[in-house]
């Protein structure tokens, strides 16, 4: 394998890699939130607001993957 | 069963015939933004253009909004009294009335210009509307992007444009780092500032204290979530933004005809999404550094009495 095949392939990895665990994370947050409004429909402001910030805290990890594939990709 | 199969006929036909009757290259994908001309030796970017644009719309519709104010708002007041009542009702209800009206200025900002940009980098022209440029005026321009366009480009394009090279005109701010850096930057610096006018010396001693060696290990560990917030922040955006450009000129090569509007709709929710997180945390952050740190006896008080 050449240099830059191997390049594209650890960049491919490491977002795809990356993205597994906050990827569960989100859909658990998600489904935890849906379970959340079934039960107390009235809190939907605080329940929405809360979720997206939980999200946002998980979706970084993948962010730092995607730092991690661009720097492979661009930089390495 | 029928109709999913009419569906995927359907779907077929459209890539087919759409890729025959209207064949879309796929345009090279540059991480940097482009030079699109430098005057006085400043290198202008197409990003730094669509920023300065949205940052103009948002001044003219808040300008517009504010003046000849009447009792009972009409037309772009209302819209811009209804966005601003939404942001400070989201400060005030995260931050507390009078934490929430000091920050609110900035998260307003910041959600303003994002969404603004973000929207408007959705419209037809950017990226469609291109200046061109011998390779000779733009190779010392940009050194790195020979370099970067190669492996990302299509190699079928890679010839065509060797000669005249085409440069969007704008292209949405966020998919400039520097756009997102900045932003972050200010979020960060700002709610340092914050939290040192509001805690003062003990805004300090929640990253710095010799309380004892845990204390002193996650005081460490603050600092470096500090520092991890603007990372965090540069890349949500960038990534979100960058990434829904790069789907939609996919989606267009791909399937040239209609299948691209429902992931506008996607980009559009995406950007507000992350206007919304950028502003949110923003003020989270902010509430976060001018809450007072339980410490010491107090906070093993008050657990204490939890349990």
């Amino acid at each position: 394998m050449t240099d830059a095949g191997v390049r594209l392939l650890a960049a491919a990895l490491a977002i795809g890699l990356g993205a597994i665990g906050p990827g569960l994370g989100i859909g658990m947050l998600g489904a935890k939130a849906m379970e959340a409004l079934g039960r107390n429909p009235e809190a939907e402001p605080a329940v929405r607001g809360n979720l997206i910030l939980a999200i946002a805290f998980a979706e970084a990890i993948a962010i730092y993957a995607l730092v991690v594939a661009l720097i492979i990709k661009f930089v390495a | 069963m029928g109709r999913t199969l009419l569906i995927v006929v359907v779907a077929l036909a459209l890539i087919v015939v759409g890729r025959i009757v209207a064949p879309v290259k796929l345009g090279t994908i540059t991480l940097a933004a482009e030079v699109v001309g430098r005057p006085g030796g400043f290198p202008l970017t197409n990003t730094i253009i669509a920023g300065w644009l949205s940052t103009l719309v948002v001044l003219f519709l808040f300008w517009r909004g504010t003046t000849g104010q009447q009792l009972v708002p009409r037309g772009i007041q209302n819209f811009a009294e209804y966005v601003a009542e939404f942001v400070l009702g989201l400060c005030e209800s995260v931050a507390g009335v009078q934490r929430g009206r000091q920050f609110f200025p900035l998260v307003a900002t910041i959600f303003l210009f994002v969404i603004t940009s973000n929207w408007m980098g959705l419209l037809p022209g950017y990226n469609s509307i291109v200046v061109r440029e011998s390779p000779a005026a733009a190779e010392p321009a940009t050194p790195a992007k020979p370099e970067a366009a190669k492996p990302a480009g299509t190699a079928a394009t890679a010839p065509a444009t060797a000669e005249v090279e085409e440069i969007p005109l704008f292209r949405a701010a966020s998919t400039d780092l520097n756009t997102t850096l900045a932003i972050a930057l200010t979020s960060v610096i700002a709610t340092q500032i914050v939290g040192l006018r509001a805690l003062g010396g003990n805004y300090i001693s929640k990253f710095i204290n010799f309380r004892g060696p845990i204390d002193f290990y996650v005081g460490i560990l603050e600092l470096i979530a500090e520092l991890a917030k603007i990372i965090s922040f540069t890349f949500r955006l960038f990534g979100n933004v960058f990434a829904g450009e790069v789907l939609l000129a996919v989606i267009v090569f791909l399937i040239p005809w209609g299948a691209a509007l429902p992931f506008y709709g996607l980009e559009l929710f995406v950007g507000f999404i992350q206007a919304f997180v950028f502003a949110i945390l923003t003020l989270v952050f902010m509430t976060l550094a001018t809450t007072a740190h339980e410490h010491g006896d107090d906070a093993h008080a008050h657990q204490a009495s939890h349990h």
